[in-house]
């Protein structure tokens, strides 16, 4: 990549985060005040578990790929 | 975004737009929390375009993204600039009318090309470091090919551009009930912004973003629907029982060569000959190995065995693709159901009607309101935009390269600047985008330009690999043969499209039977005028005068020097993973016959 550049995967670990920390915190508050959202399976709380995968993933390539770090 | 896979997808999706509009209801109601995610997007896409403005200042840069990008981000770039939206939904729909069979346009109409992409043609593409396939014609050919097939490139490109974003404005007023005006302006001066600011490097950064949400998106959709469905075996036993009580048509869902033996034996009417030779070669080759909106994404690659690789793992993604289109799109013909808890039957774009009231190509943003609560219902959305956008922007960054050096620099303005360059590929890139624009409205107004247009791209692609192949591959080809062979092959296209169109009796010549369908037309086309251009190219070199051994160095096997690659561990080395590349291939295939 360029030079002193922030890599690809930086920006696809931030967005990653994001995304997981907000479906994860949804998920969490419906888990938590027992309000099942009005679609098929949700007894099985998708949020909860697919946003903490969004969020660990992302954070693993937040910080892998942080701006000046080798691993970029 | 067009190519092998939008040109079919597109006749059915947003093409019988009429069908859509019939749809009073959006699918789906988007919770704050939803448009937060979209919003999100955008912002992303925007600050990458600020931010790799300043990485775009010399035209190596802004048209070749400095030629820096690793095998995994030009890889995945490759495969994404495909994976439009469009094609998910078109795809999806596919699936749930016709079976597994739809995955062929995944696995033998796009893994064979993309393997013999990056192993056997990626190293001439590269060695020359020509800046486009029309740059690559000209230094085989000469001017006369070159521009024939810049201009034929561009005009289409921003064509397909404006088709596809007209559809996309179709599906997201079906989807989300978006008024048509604001889905065009807003995500093409989104596309334009980042476009302009940051060229190839920007795109190319969108297509990965996209890739990335398009999996994060929509892998949950087929995840539930297996759970709901009992798996696999679950989902088979279900159809099965269902096609036993008459709820579903007849036929076989599951197997991808079973039912090809004859045209009448499948709901595509199409003969395992046209699958193999004609999509599986004519088209798939000539939309993976020469159409520049996907090549440009592996010329940026930052060495030879990059450029080399990138193909190889974008066919490992491609060849999983089905799981996030094909699958859902099957287990929606046993999960979907009326709210009276019937099961629910999807219909053809023209007979959709109130008790049928959703075509097959909604099949997918069904099975996502299906299965996804706030915030991920908004990252699947997020995705169908994304893939649009990205699209878009591959099309206006492929159509400013082509424009600035293929047209612009031999035909009007040789000497300029380097900065010049770049700036005119700046406003190519607005000029494009507005084009599309004009095109969308266009395309509106007049629905049935839209399959004009689509027909007119099928026509240049086919013919170009003939040629390029001849030339790529075959000492003796001369200028002369490369031009009238183009344009011979060309002309042979348009030919046999207006034959059928104007006696249909001539389908059972072109597509070796009466029994054939549409698709299976468009491979046999393909085929013929291959077979045409390379033929033609042959007869015109064998009596014109060859270019000497040393003009054909580094265009033409035989007479070009491929530099030694440095040794790499095997797991490294890009023909062991193209060989696994093949035995997985090979393995869905049997495990699907």
């Amino acid at each position: 990549m360029h030079s002193s550049s922030i890599s690809i995967w930086f920006f696809i670990g931030l967005l990653l985060t994001i995304y997981g920390v907000l479906i994860f915190g949804y998920g969490l508050y419906d888990l938590v005040s027992g309000n099942l959202p009005h679609v098929v399976l949700a007894k099985l709380h998708a949020p909860v578990w697919w946003g903490g995968l969004m969020t660990a993933l992302g954070l693993f390539y937040l910080i892998k790929f942080r701006p000046g770090h080798e691993g970029k | 975004m067009h190519g092998l896979v939008s040109l079919s997808t597109l006749a059915q999706g947003a093409g019988a737009k009429t069908g859509m509009f019939l749809a009073t209801e959006a699918l789906a109601h988007l919770a704050p929390l939803d448009i937060l995610v979209i919003a999100v997007y955008f912002a992303m896409v925007i600050w990458i375009g600020f931010y790799l403005k300043g990485q775009a200042n010399t035209s190596e840069e802004f048209f070749m993204a400095g030629r820096e990008m690793t095998a995994w981000i030009a890889g995945l770039s490759f495969v994404s600039a495909n994976l439009g939206s469009l094609e998910l939904m078109g795809w999806a729909g596919s699936a749930y009318q016709y079976g597994i069979l739809a995955a062929h346009w995944y696995w033998i109409g796009a893994i064979p090309a993309m393997l013999f992409l990056g192993m056997v043609m990626m190293p001439f593409y590269y060695v020359c470091k020509t800046h486009s396939v029309p740059g690559y014609l000209k230094l085989r050919y000469g001017q006369g090919a070159s521009v024939v097939s810049a201009i034929s490139f561009a005009f289409m490109t921003v064509l397909m551009s404006g088709v596809n974003m007209f559809a996309m404005a179709v599906v997201m007023k079906v989807v989300l009930g978006w008024d048509l005006n604001f889905s065009i302006i807003v995500s093409s001066m989104a596309v334009a912004l980042y476009v302009a600011l940051g060229g190839l490097r920007s795109a190319i950064f969108n297509e990965v973003l996209q890739f990335v949400l398009i999996w994060g998106g929509a892998l949950l959709v087929p995840i539930l629907g297996l759970v709901e469905a009992g798996g696999w075996n679950g989902f088979k036993a279900k159809l099965a029982a269902n096609m036993a009580s008459g709820l579903t048509p007849h036929g076989d869902y599951t197997h991808m060569w079973r039912s090809l033996d004859h045209f009448s034996n499948n709901p595509m009417g199409i003969h395992w000959t046209g699958i193999v030779f004609g999509l599986g070669f004519a088209i798939s080759f000539g939309y993976w190995t020469t159409d520049f909106l996907v090549v440009q994404r592996v010329l940026a690659a930052q060495n030879l065995r990059s450029a080399r690789m990138a193909p190889v793992i974008g066919s490992f993604f491609k060849m999983a693709v089905p799981f996030i289109v094909i699958l859902p799109g099957l287990l929606g013909l046993v999960v979907l159901h009326n709210a009276d808890g019937s099961l629910m039957h999807l219909v053809g774009e023209n007979q959709v009607s109130a008790a049928h009231p959703y075509s097959y190509n909604e099949v997918l943003p069904l099975m996502l309101v299906r299965y996804c609560a706030p915030g991920l219902l908004g990252l699947g959305v997020t995705a169908l935009i994304a893939g649009f956008m990205s699209g878009m922007a591959g099309n206006v960054s492929a159509f400013s390269a082509v424009w600035t050096y293929d047209i612009y620099q031999p035909l009007i303005n040789k000497n300029a600047r380097d900065e010049h360059y770049v700036t005119v590929g700046r406003w190519a890139t607005i000029l494009g985008v507005v084009v599309s624009i004009g095109t969308a409205y266009l395309v509106m107004n007049a629905a049935g330009i839209m399959d004009y247009v689509q027909a007119l791209f099928s026509f240049f692609i086919s013919p170009l690999l003939g040629v390029v192949l001849m030339g790529m591959f075959w000492k003796r080809a001369t200028k002369a043969g490369g031009f009238w062979g183009l344009l011979i092959g060309t002309l042979t296209s348009v030919g046999l499209w207006a034959w059928v169109k104007l006696v249909p009796s001539a389908l059972r010549y072109v597509a070796l039977s009466s029994d054939a369908k549409a698709m299976a037309e468009d491979m046999y086309r393909a085929l013929w005028s291959v077979i045409v251009s390379v033929l033609v190219t042959f007869v015109v070199s064998i009596f014109t005068e060859p270019k000497s051994e040393a003009e054909l160095n580094g265009v033409v096997y035989g007479a070009t020097k491929l530099p030694t690659e440095e040794p790499v561990p095997f797991y490294k080395n890009e023909w062991f993973w193209c060989v696994i590349a093949i035995i997985a291939f090979l393995a869905l295939n049997i495990y699907f016959w």
